[in-house]
């Protein structure tokens, strides 16, 4: 079995050597992993109240997202990500106001609610790409991505995040096929959180571990401590920097655990094992971090007592103003379809517009998500 | 001007914008020194190196996955699927990816890629050398379709499906590749996406067809003019998406008989759509049923293609049976 690499032990104690972060730096990780916990909890309480649709819970594979993302330098990277890294939008400074939008699918959302919850997509502050709902499409067009920024001579990298199942795709084999033979600017990182909905690890793959497929493609395997935000970045870190120096891909696996269900319509006790929960509740990434930086001396109880008041706050409002904005206007339906429009949306618009316009029965809008 | 195969036309298109803009780029299996099993991208590597005309793994989905990720990131890849029938494994990538990012994205993502494909029979190529998939494809919101017909509508077509902001699936009918040649002009030209072709004129009935079945239906219309004297028009569509569709229109009402043709199979084929545009907006134009003349609705045969693939023969039957309605 490949090495696990740790810094920081469960207990919260530094066991490896710490790779050099600015301490500001530091800080907006803790702050943006805490965030993702702040704002998970808010669209649960969203979804149960039923005022939106769906929403993936992060709780428990923060760490992976966030020190994956800290090492991405917004001006020249991009990020393909997952539909679980809620953490890589909020350390590059996506606001909570701008994912809240997506969330409610209002017509201030950037996918102008054409997209259900959670799949985000934004150009700035970095580039982070359209999330798919099908699983492992991303990977080749990171690779593509990539293999651009080698044309055009640029020094950017691109990092493609997916889960466990995402090891089984098509998407996965052309992706690291590809990125090996043409030793392309790409970082692939897999969230193994164990469960694929309720598919577990071993009946996902006989693999001994996902970091050993990278070597049938050419592609060394990294595997870290998914609830260590330290050994996460630390690993990443490198294979950015090899990426960006023309060394090639990476694949790194992030051993962690889903605390949550695949989505807010899943119910894991039917399937995960509570005594297995109970263990991995003590690897908590968030606590871990904290119980360091306070050991480190660059946060204390105050400290985090007063971002939380603060998130808490601020997600609310966000959420309120998310859900007072108006819907997306009926045209937009049928724009973006084609950069322009041909003549027979055209017609569907108006006709729709025109149909809509002169009803006064209300329209029907039922409908729930089941997964 | 000289005297290419539509084949050869199609290599000068793909030369001429690979000179005029770096960012273009082809990549698929065999493109590279090779040129193509159909020799489409002979010399381009030669003339433009590695990085500009390359070799891929033996992967539609990676051809088509990476030619995406590419494209958003400002390149203009021409991507090379071998054979249409082998584009399946790539349709998750075309149909779900390609043809929905700028939707999904809000506009702030888009594909400006190119999918070459050869497609059809005729070949001897058995029924996974043959397929004529484009229904699939023509369903598809976001995607452009485009067949042509001839050399000169190839290279113009490829020229503006280059450039074209979408993706584009540029199906070639492979029967034609070197069936003729034609005048094709020097250096770059455009023949506009979304615009049909008459062919032939004619106001006793009207034949609506696309790519390789473009000259049997002429060879139809002119067995019509010298066994009965009358006159058929025939309209290339060139693009199936976006369809012309006044054209079509104008064509249906001007003839009042129609008879559509395609090579694939006819249940839900793209004559159908024909044939329901046409029933939708001119029914009352129309003196006689309108008639669709495609292959069945089998898989495609090997030994037995030319009983299955549509001929002059079958066509001229279809357009006397409207003609004598």
């Amino acid at each position: 079995m490949t090495e696990t690499l740790q810094i920081i032990n469960p207990a919260g104690e530094k066991v490896g050597k710490a790779p050099r972060v600015k301490r500001e730096v530091l800080l907006r990780m803790y702050r943006a992993m805490a965030s993702v916990r702040h704002f998970d909890d808010r669209c649960m309480k969203l979804q149960r109240t039923g005022r939106i649709g769906f929403s993936i819970p992060n709780l428990g594979i923060e760490a992976v997202s966030v020190g994956a993302a800290a090492t991405l330098d917004p001006e020249c990277d991009w990020i393909a990500p997952s539909y679980r890294d809620f953490g890589m939008a909020f350390f590059h400074g996506i606001s909570v106001e701008k994912m809240m939008d997506t969330q409610f699918g209002n017509g201030e959302d950037h996918n102008k609610g054409r997209q259900m919850p959670v799949h985000f997509t934004f150009l700035d502050p970095i580039r982070f790409l359209s999330i798919s709902s099908p699983i492992g499409t991303h990977l080749p067009q990171a690779v593509g991505v990539a293999m651009a920024m080698q044309r055009k001579q640029e020094k950017g990298v691109c990092l493609v995040s997916f889960g466990d199942g995402g090891t089984s795709s098509l998407g996965f084999h052309s992706g690291l096929n590809f990125a090996g033979v043409y030793k392309a600017p790409v970082v692939f990182l897999c969230q193994n959180n164990q469960w694929a909905i309720s598919c577990p690890l071993e009946k996902q793959t006989a693999s001994e571990s996902i970091a050993i497929k990278g070597e049938a493609y050419g592609i060394p395997g990294v595997r870290v401590d998914g609830n260590d935000v330290l050994a996460v970045y630390r690993a990443v870190r490198d294979a950015v920097k090899k990426a960006r120096e023309g060394g090639g891909p990476t694949l790194i696996e992030a051993v962690t655990m889903r605390m949550g269900g695949h989505s807010t319509s899943d119910d894991p006790s039917r399937y995960v094992d509570q005594e297995l929960m109970e263990e991995w509740k003590l690897k908590d990434p968030l606590k871990r971090f904290r119980e360091y930086l306070f050991a480190e001396g660059l946060l204390d109880e105050a400290g985090v007592e007063a971002l939380d008041q603060e998130l808490s706050e601020q997600i609310q409002a966000a959420a309120k103003a998310a859900a007072a904005k108006p819907r997306p206007g009926l045209e937009t339906i049928f724009s973006d379809v084609y950069e322009t429009f041909p003549a027979h949306l055209q017609v569907q618009r108006d006709q729709c517009i025109q149909h809509f316009a002169g009803r006064d029965e209300s329209v029907n809008e039922e409908g729930e998500f089941p997964l | 001007m000289s005297k290419l195969t539509l084949v050869q036309a199609v290599n000068d298109g793909l030369r001429t914008k690979m000179q005029e803009d770096a960012s273009v780029l082809v990549l698929g299996e065999d493109v590279g020194p090779k040129g193509g099993v159909f020799l489409a991208t002979e010399g381009l590597t030669a003339e433009f190196g590695e990085e500009r005309c390359f070799d891929t793994p033996l992967s539609e989905d990676g051809i088509i996955g990476v030619g995406i990720g590419m494209a958003m990131n400002g390149m203009r890849p021409v991507c090379e699927i071998q054979f249409q029938d082998f584009i399946f494994p790539a349709f998750d990538q075309i149909v779900s990816e390609a043809a929905k990012m700028r939707y999904r994205s809000g506009g702030q993502y888009s594909v400006p890629m190119v999918i070459r494909t050869p497609y059809g029979g005729g070949i001897r190529g058995g029924l996974y050398h043959s397929q004529s998939g484009e229904a699939y494809f023509a369903h598809t919101a976001g995607l452009k379709v485009v067949i042509p017909s001839n050399p000169h509508d190839a290279k113009g077509l490829l020229i503006s499906a280059i450039e074209d902001p979408d993706p584009v699936l540029f199906m070639e009918p492979k029967a034609l590749y070197r069936a003729f040649r034609q005048e094709v002009p020097e250096g770059k030209y455009s023949v506009p996406l979304g615009s049909a072709q008459t062919l032939r004129e004619g106001d006793d009935a009207v034949v609506f067809c696309y790519g390789a079945m473009v000259p049997v239906c002429q060879e139809a219309a002119g067995r019509i003019a010298e066994q009965k004297g009358q006159e058929v028009r025939v309209v290339d569509l060139r693009t199936l998406l976006p369809l012309d569709e006044d054209a079509v229109l104008d064509a249906a009402k001007a003839c009042g008989r129609v008879v559509v043709v395609h090579e694939a199979p006819r249940f839900c084929g793209y004559g159908a759509e024909l044939s329901a545009l046409i029933a939708e907006h001119a029914i009352e134009y129309m003196e006689a049923p309108i008639v669709r003349v495609t292959g069945f609705d089998t898989p495609f045969p090997n030994t037995l293609e030319h009983y299955y693939l549509p001929d002059a023969r079958r066509v001229t039957d279809a357009l006397e049976r409207v003609l004598d309605f």
